[in-house]
């Protein structure tokens, strides 16, 4: 406790000594970061030098204000044995002090304006990603690819409860994250599945709300490779802040690798439907999925949280015929939180998930659930 | 004629039609939830003084976010604005008391009711309201837990409160001024509020059809905000914050009309601008009906809009720069003592104007892109918010109190209060600023390790500036119970006005012969 105390004394003296220094401190200082990312994108440079064309402006205008205040604080005292003047008011001095911040903000209006006009500079890009807001992950979709995949949290419940040591990425790692190639204009379509989300990564200055039946637009192109990581930015509900956005800028080459393993990994999976899994292998991956795709809400024990989230124990879904179960998570729950997992999940990792619940915490259903299963109840509807 | 107060306790405070009393009323019902919200605050800062989750689950987390929001605004800031407005609007214009007294009555007893339902949530099945303050649809519909119900009728009984104290202090002052009181003699403190009772009248409305919209979407399968059934989640933004911005003015408005009644006595010297300042006050107001979907920059408006609602809000610093200027010029060549009053009152121009900064900077879209729904905001309003409306509030209380109660407040223990909330006012937000700009999205329930020294630095202050109320609290008392006695009318040396003509402390019923002003 003391010697972080200490640390933190000595972190508030350098970070007060550095700020007019730069903007973006050194890895070292990092946790006492004082100022906004210049980032890596034409977008977030533009919002980095307004941002610091406005911050010197109030300061100048706020050491005269304070200054001059300070100086009347010290100067009239009544202590000092001045006596009050009786003057007040002067059409002149008011009339400036109408005209000239007026034309402060004329003058600031420019950088503002260019600024804007980048960030809606959307027209033709070279990719399209559609982006879309689920409570509490988020779905990147590679428009013309045919690549789809869910990007979640991965830091465990356990280090979030303190139980295991917090690692080095708390809350800023996923299970994938979204990957993108160097020199090309990028279109983010931006969409929301439930409530309102946010997309937000600060490198590239593009925040965009995440609105259910709507499209929001936001674009970045950068020459540094590297990851960057965001946040949602829009309250959405118990986990809002578990749900960051990991971008993964690759070199051009490297992307294209990338995306035909993807596609490889895409065939590969499809001949694995047809096959018929085993209870072990089913149980493993379907605890797997669980832990990720459910627990948030019905808890790592299937216990649900009363009121808000229903238990899965017993429950007349999770131990009725496996086709209920089924279609309660192709379809979702109309008005709920409970979406449907159609498109988040494979057919196998809803097969296997639906045999994990109906075979734990105490739920014995000596069936067997097959990914086949899923597939023709999707082509059933 | 004039008969005092009655002897029996419930009928004095329960049916009270004297302005004086109700004003009593407002001030230490404004008091209770100003404490209830902080001890929510404490919570949340107690949870965010480490990374991971170690007191309350993230559900709570919400309910604490949003009850604190709610309770702040809507039960500590309005009400006391109100509470003063009841003791001195008719003191100030020579006035015997309000215009609508059972009104004033009935105004006043709802607003527990409102509060109580409100809170009884939090102990009922599925939790209070955990949608934020700004309750954005479909978060707070489809998706709310379904106490939301009971949230939507303490908003109404809220509005209907608003409402009618802002009828009352609008017909008071345009009906009930002494011969000789024009409008261009009022002090400002009365024309801040007429302006303020304005926007309430104009915007509660609003506030009650969004909530309505919402009641019809939860139950009665309307779909005025479910993208789903065609409706538009983003209507509900525009509607809200057309009462949301206004909403900010009227918090803010009042507490200017405090600092130019306070600052003028403590300098021994007139305000500078008087009818400058009563027209930046209308233009504030006028300019806060156009500039609403600044809070919006990010869901995706089509450029001309941004750019309009960029520039609109722009212009709001210059009716706010000529206030400053106008208070600076004030304290200018005059005779300046620090009471506490005056101490809260140069506090709240320095850090109000900081907060004006940084309202400055969210104006221009292209930053605001980085700033929106991080700490930066928070930082931000707080810096309007308690340094605004929270320190003059408490500069109002110090500087009348004597006249209520006609006793002395401890002057060594004001002003140890002050100094341990100004230091810690500034420890608790101006972190926030960093944490906002390196990146800690707000109503957080947990963050990267980036973010650990900031947050730790915040809520060691946060609990200093806890700590500072509960010496505000006992000072207060210790003035009513056992307060030196005075019975100066003027109080104050500088002091100016009607309400310093009165005898110390002020009678039950004052000004019955209405007084003639030169
Ligand atoms: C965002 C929170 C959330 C997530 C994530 C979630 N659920 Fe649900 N789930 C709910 C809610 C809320 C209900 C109750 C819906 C209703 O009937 O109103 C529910 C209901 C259910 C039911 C029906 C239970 C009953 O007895 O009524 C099952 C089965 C179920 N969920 C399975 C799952 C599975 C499997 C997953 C993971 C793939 C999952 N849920 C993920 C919120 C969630
Ligand atoms: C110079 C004057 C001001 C300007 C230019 C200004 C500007 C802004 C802007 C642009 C935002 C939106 C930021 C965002 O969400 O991205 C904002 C938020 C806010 N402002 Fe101000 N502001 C000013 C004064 C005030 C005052 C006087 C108050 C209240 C007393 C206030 C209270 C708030 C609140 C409560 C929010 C946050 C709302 C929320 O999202 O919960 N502001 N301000
Ligand atoms: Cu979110
Ligand atoms: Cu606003």
């Amino acid at each position: 406790m003391l010697k972080r105390a200490k640390a933190l004394f000595l972190g508030l003296m350098t970070s007060v000594i550095s700020l007019p220094l730069s903007g973006t401190l050194g890895a070292e200082e990092a946790t006492w970061n004082l100022n906004m990312p210049r980032g890596v994108t034409e977008v977030s440079q533009a919002a980095y030098d307004i941002h610091m064309i406005m911050m010197w402006i109030c300061t100048v205008i706020g050491v005269l204000v304070f200054g001059f205040m300070f100086y009347v604080m010290f100067a009239h005292r009544k202590s000092r044995g001045v006596k009050a003047a009786n003057f007040h008011e002067n059409l002149t001095v008011e009339i400036l002090w109408t005209i000239v911040p007026a034309l402060i903000l004329i003058v600031m209006a420019v950088p503002a304006t260019t600024a804007l006009l980048k960030v809606y500079d959307t027209e033709n890009p070279d990719i399209d990603i559609k982006v879309t807001g689920y409570q509490w992950k988020w779905q990147y979709e590679y428009i013309g690819e045919d690549i789809k995949f869910m990007s979640e949290l991965r830091t465990s419940q356990d280090e979030q409860y303190g139980r295991e040591p917090k690692g080095e990425h708390y809350l800023r790692e996923v299970t994938q994250p979204l990957v993108i190639p160097t020199n090309k204009k990028v279109r983010f379509l931006i969409t929301g599945n439930d409530v309102i989300h946010s997309w937000w990564v600060p490198d590239f200055a593009v925040k965009r709300d995440a609105i259910p039946g709507l499209f929001t637009a936001a674009w970045a192109k950068t020459d540094q490779p590297g990851t960057y990581v965001g946040a949602c930015t829009e309250l959405c509900g118990k986990d809002h802040s578990r749900m960051p956005v990991v971008v993964e800028v690759k070199e051009e080459a490297d992307y294209e690798a990338w995306l035909a393993g993807k596609k490889e990994e895409a065939v590969l999976y499809k001949s694995t439907i047809g096959k018929q899994w085993t209870n072990q292998e089913l149980m493993a991956k379907g605890e797997a999925v669980y832990s990720v795709s459910c627990a948030g809400c019905h808890q790592s024990e299937g216990q649900g949280i009363a009121g808000i989230f229903p238990s899965l124990i017993g429950s007349s879904i999770v131990t009725g015929p496996v086709e209920g179960h089924i279609g309660i998570l192709i379809n979702g729950v109309a008005g709920s939180a409970m979406q449907s997992f159609a498109d988040q999940l494979s057919e196998v990792d809803l097969a296997a998930v639906i045999h994990y619940k109906r075979n734990s915490w105490g739920n014995d259903m000596d069936d067997i659930v097959q990914p086949l299963d899923i597939l023709n109840y999707k082509q059933s509807q | 004629m004039a008969h005092g107060p009655s002897q029996n306790f419930f009928s004095r405070w329960l049916f009270s039609t004297n302005h004086k009393d109700i004003g009593t009323l407002y001030l230490w019902f404004s008091f209770a939830m100003f404490l209830l919200g902080g001890a929510f605050a404490m919570i949340i800062r107690a949870e965010l003084f480490q990374p991971g989750m170690q007191l309350i689950q993230p559900e709570f987390f919400n309910q604490m976010t949003t009850m604190h929001g709610l309770v702040m605004v809507f039960g500590a800031i309005m009400p006391a604005f109100v509470g003063l407005a009841n003791w001195m609007i008719p003191m100030m214009i020579g006035a015997p008391d309000m215009a609508l007294p059972r009104m004033n009555n009935l105004s006043f007893w709802i607003l527990p009711f409102a509060f109580a339902i409100l809170v009884a949530t939090l102990f009922m099945e599925g939790g209070g309201p955990n949608f934020g303050w700004t309750f954005y649809a479909p978060l707070s519909t489809t998706y709310a837990p379904d106490t939301v119900n009971y949230f939507i009728f303490g908003v109404h009984i809220m509005g209907a409160s608003s409402i009618m104290g802002s009828i009352n202090i609008i017909a008071t002052v345009m009906n009930m001024r002494a011969p000789g009181m024009t409008y261009m003699k009022m002090p400002l403190f009365v024309w801040t509020w007429v302006i303020t009772a304005f926007l309430l009248v104009a915007v509660m409305p609003v506030l009650a059809g969004a909530v309505t919209m919402m009641l019809m979407d939860i139950n009665f399968g309307t779909s005025f905000f479910d993208a789903a059934g065609g409706g538009d989640p983003v209507l509900f933004q525009h509607v809200f914050w057309f009462f949301g911005h206004p909403e900010v003015y009227i918090i803010i408005l009042p507490a200017f009309g405090v600092v130019s009644q306070i600052i003028p006595t403590f300098s021994r010297k007139p305000l500078f601008g008087y009818s400058s300042m009563v027209y930046a006050t209308a233009s504030i107001a006028f300019l806060s009906f156009i500039v609403w979907a600044h809070h919006m920059f990010t869901v995706g408006m089509p450029i001309a809009g941004e750019l309009y609602f960029m520039y609109a809000t722009m212009l709001i610093a210059v009716p706010t720069g000529v206030k400053v200027f106008n208070w600076v010029t004030t304290m200018y060549k005059g005779a300046l003592t620090f009471e506490t009053p005056m101490l809260f009152s140069i506090a709240f121009v320095i850090l109000f104007t900081f907060g004006g900064f940084t309202g400055m900077m969210l104006s221009i879209a292209a930053a605001d892109t980085q700033y929106h729904d991080t700490y930066f905001v928070v930082a931000h309003f707080h810096y309007v918010m308690v340094a605004g409306a929270v320190f003059s509030g408490t500069a109002a209380v110090y500087y009348w109190l004597p006249k209520w109660c006609g006793k002395m407040y401890d002057e060594t223990m004001g002003k140890l209060q002050f100094w341990i909330a100004f230091i810690a006012f500034n420890i608790t937000f101006m972190p926030q600023h960093f944490l906002g700009l390196a990146g800690m999205p707000r109503r957080y329930s947990d963050y990267g390790l980036q973010f650990a020294d900031w947050n730790m630095v915040s809520s060691i202050g946060a609990f200093m500036y806890g700590g500072a109320q509960l010496l505000f609290l006992f000072n207060v008392i210790r003035t009513i119970g056992w307060g030196k006695p005075i019975d100066d009318p003027k109080v104050w040396e500088g002091a100016e006005g009607l309400e310093w003509t009165l005898p110390t402390p002020a009678p039950f019923h004052t000004f019955s012969t209405p007084p003639i002003v030169k």
